[in-house]
């Protein structure tokens, strides 16, 4: 690697940091050229993470390669930034739904506050962070740097509704900060060390009792990613807060499920590795247990909701539960699916949680005179004053309907596209179809994670259909509504990505498969980060 | 002093949780404060106790590494009091705004009803 390419890693933390900082000063009144530094911003991310994985899938396991050392010290000692295949995948995920966030939000949902595009930026920077980082207390800084542009997010719009849904999300932010720091300190105070890597070599050699420390540490730890992941019964806070949040911000939140998701596969797989010696596997019942239930519950949630936004909502905990249970069987061979999963889930999450509103802004039309009355009470929501900007789409009904219909078959997982070959190449890895691991038997876990799976897939789909009968099919008042081409152009890429996947399901299942490879692997990943030679030295 | 701390941490604590667990938004917010001051001191103890240590090195020379106390919780504590102190505050703005919102300091925006 060239020196100049050596600072690409950080330029993901750098650029939106900056350009956030930078649309601060700005005045309010002129918003567009905001949201156009913040979509460039946000598009040089997305090219830039490309690069990022084309670099981290094409480097071998060499000493140093994507790794960054911040102040130049070498890796136990000071924070390092290190670049592999997943983070890299969770970089390029980040900026494309932040790009079709953006776009989205310029249409109109940008002026229903102050400071979007600025807390869109920072949101953008702690995520990257998050992602990058491979120290345990850096990674507390940008986890605690997204959560406070969160916070910021959800509020964006105000209303009471917001107000209160905010309310929780701190509360209960705060509180999971609060046990971050005290799993951080435990696993701290147990081994010495916060970064990642060397914890992970470290925790072999340790005594029973730190051993028994930093196992407590872990699973003060994990309770904070669980809440951030969504898992039952942490996870009561989240189909308020998501179905409030204004539409963009929902969809970028998609992916702050898959932060706490992507912490835990990490730590369990680096740190609690097979190299792990007694702590081998640690949590891992807890987070089958914890997953399956999350999946039941969000299941149970999709056919009970009435309105599409807590339906989306719940759509998240059952990927969020879909996940967690697959990385608590840990199979190696479902590892890749489960990855496959992520990406295609939170993309069509993001697509169904824009497109929501779209479709409801019709109906609501419909009822003005309801939302006069509302507004008596303080009730209405006050951003439907709002003028969109742009030229309409032509034939808005047919291309929401058809959009819609992906929408449904993407979350359920029905073929052909991705979100059935995501879950078929989890349910293949479990069965042990890729071929790549001995014959081994199907325990009841397994069993029941199949059956839950498919199920969830079935609630989707009738609460899909039940909701698309009574928009599109059964909708009393006639009235179209008035969609502009910057607010459907995003859910249709995101959309498209889904379907690209599904047709590129090859390449894109190899690159996950050389990612769960190396996730279980960690001596590669400890080796690169430890060995890493100093800048100029 | 080790029983000190550890009770002040555990008092503070089990103070933090109560509070974070009662209906009133200002509850909630001291409650949060004290459990952010517990983690302090907790993330301070896991540096081990020592006194009369101090966690830099003085000029001109390495010196005997039993006579300094460990250096990085004690930057971990600092970092972790002003992300706190920051997330305190922007609280309290969240908690105004459902103030007057709902005029009530409810955390769910309305009385319960005791009927």
């Amino acid at each position: 690697m060239t020196n100049w390419m050596h600072h690409l890693l950080i330029l993901p933390i750098l650029i939106p940091l900056m350009v956030g900082a930078a649309m601060i000063p700005i005045d309010e009144r002129n918003r567009m050229m905001k949201g156009v530094m913040g979509f460039v911003s946000t598009l040089a991310l997305f090219v830039l993470s490309m690069v990022l994985m084309r670099i981290a899938s094409v480097d071998g396991a060499a000493a140093g390669s994507g790794v960054y050392q911040l102040g130049n010290w070498p890796a136990p000692f000071g924070i390092v930034l290190v670049l592999d295949r997943l983070s890299a995948l969770m970089l390029c995920l980040t900026s494309g739904l932040a790009l079709a966030a953006q776009a989205y939000s310029i249409a109109r949902w940008h002026t229903a506050g102050h400071h979007f595009h600025s807390l869109f930026q920072l949101l953008i920077a702690g995520l990257n962070g998050s992602f990058l980082t491979g120290d345990l207390f850096n990674l507390f800084v940008f986890f605690e740097m997204m959560l406070a542009a969160s916070y910021g997010l959800l509020l964006h719009g105000s209303g009471p509704l917001r107000v209160k849904a905010g309310l929780h999300y701190v509360a209960i932010n705060l509180a999971a900060s609060s046990l971050f720091l005290i799993g951080v300190s435990l696993i701290y105070g147990a081994t010495g060390t916060l970064n990642m890597a060397d914890l992970s070599m470290k925790l072999a050699t340790l005594s029973p009792d730190d051993r028994q420390m930093v196992e407590v540490g872990a699973g003060v730890l994990g309770v904070a990613f669980l809440v951030k992941a969504g898992m039952w019964p942490l996870s009561f806070w989240l189909p308020t807060a998501y179905s409030a949040a204004t539409p963009p911000v929902a969809a970028v939140f998609a992916i702050l499920t898959k932060v706490g998701i992507y912490v835990i596969l990490r730590l369990s797989l680096l740190v609690f590795g097979a190299s792990a010696g007694a702590s081998a596997g640690f949590g891992q019942p807890i987070l089958l247990a914890g997953g399956l239930l999350t999946i039941a519950f969000g299941a149970i949630g999709v056919l009970a909701s009435q309105a599409m936004g807590r339906l989306a909502a719940y759509s998240v905990l059952v990927s969020s539960g879909t996940l967690l249970a697959a990385i608590g069987l840990g199979h190696p061979g479902m590892i890749a699916g489960a990855l496959f999963y992520l990406v295609s889930s939170t993309l069509t999450i993001a697509a169904f949680f824009l497109l929501i509103e779209l479709v409801e802004r019709g109906r609501d039309a419909g009822a003005d005179v309801l939302a006069v009355t509302m507004e008596a009470y303080g009730d209405a929501d006050e951003d439907e004053e709002e003028e969109v900007v742009g030229a309409a789409i032509p034939g808005t009904m047919a291309i929401l309907g058809l959009c819609f219909c992906l929408c449904a078959l993407l979350l359920s997982g029905l073929p052909p596209l991705s979100g059935f070959v995501a879950k078929f190449a989890i349910l293949g890895g479990l069965f042990g179809l890729s071929g790549t691991e001995a014959a081994r038997a199907i325990s009841t876990a397994d069993w029941t994670y199949v059956t839950l799976l498919i199920i969830s897939g079935l609630a989707a789909m009738i609460a899909m259909n039940r909701v698309g009968i009574r928009t599109f099919w059964a909708s009393i008042e006639n009235t179209v509504p008035r969609v502009v081409v910057i607010e459907i152009t995003p859910v249709i890429v995101l959309l498209a990505t889904c379907i690209f996947l599904s047709v590129q399901a090859g390449p894109a299942m190899r690159y996950m498969q050389a990612t769960a490879d190396s996730l279980f692997d960690p001596t590669s990943y400890t080796e690169r980060v430890l060995m890493a030679p100093r800048a100029g030295g | 002093m080790e029983i000190i701390l550890s009770a002040a941490i555990g008092v503070l604590t089990a103070s933090g949780v109560y509070l974070l667990l009662r209906p009133r938004t200002y509850q909630v917010i001291i409650g949060l404060s004290l459990l952010s001051y517990a983690v302090n001191l907790f993330i301070f103890g896991m540096g081990r106790l020592r006194v009369n240590a101090p966690p830099v090195l003085e000029p001109g020379g390495v010196g005997d590494l039993s006579r300094f106390t460990d250096p990085v919780p004690q930057a971990l504590v600092l970092t972790a009091i002003v992300i706190g102190f920051a997330m305190t505050a922007l609280f309290l703005v969240v908690l105004l705004a459902s103030r007057g919102f709902t005029g009530t300091d409810h955390v769910d925006g309305r009385e319960q009803r005791h009927d």
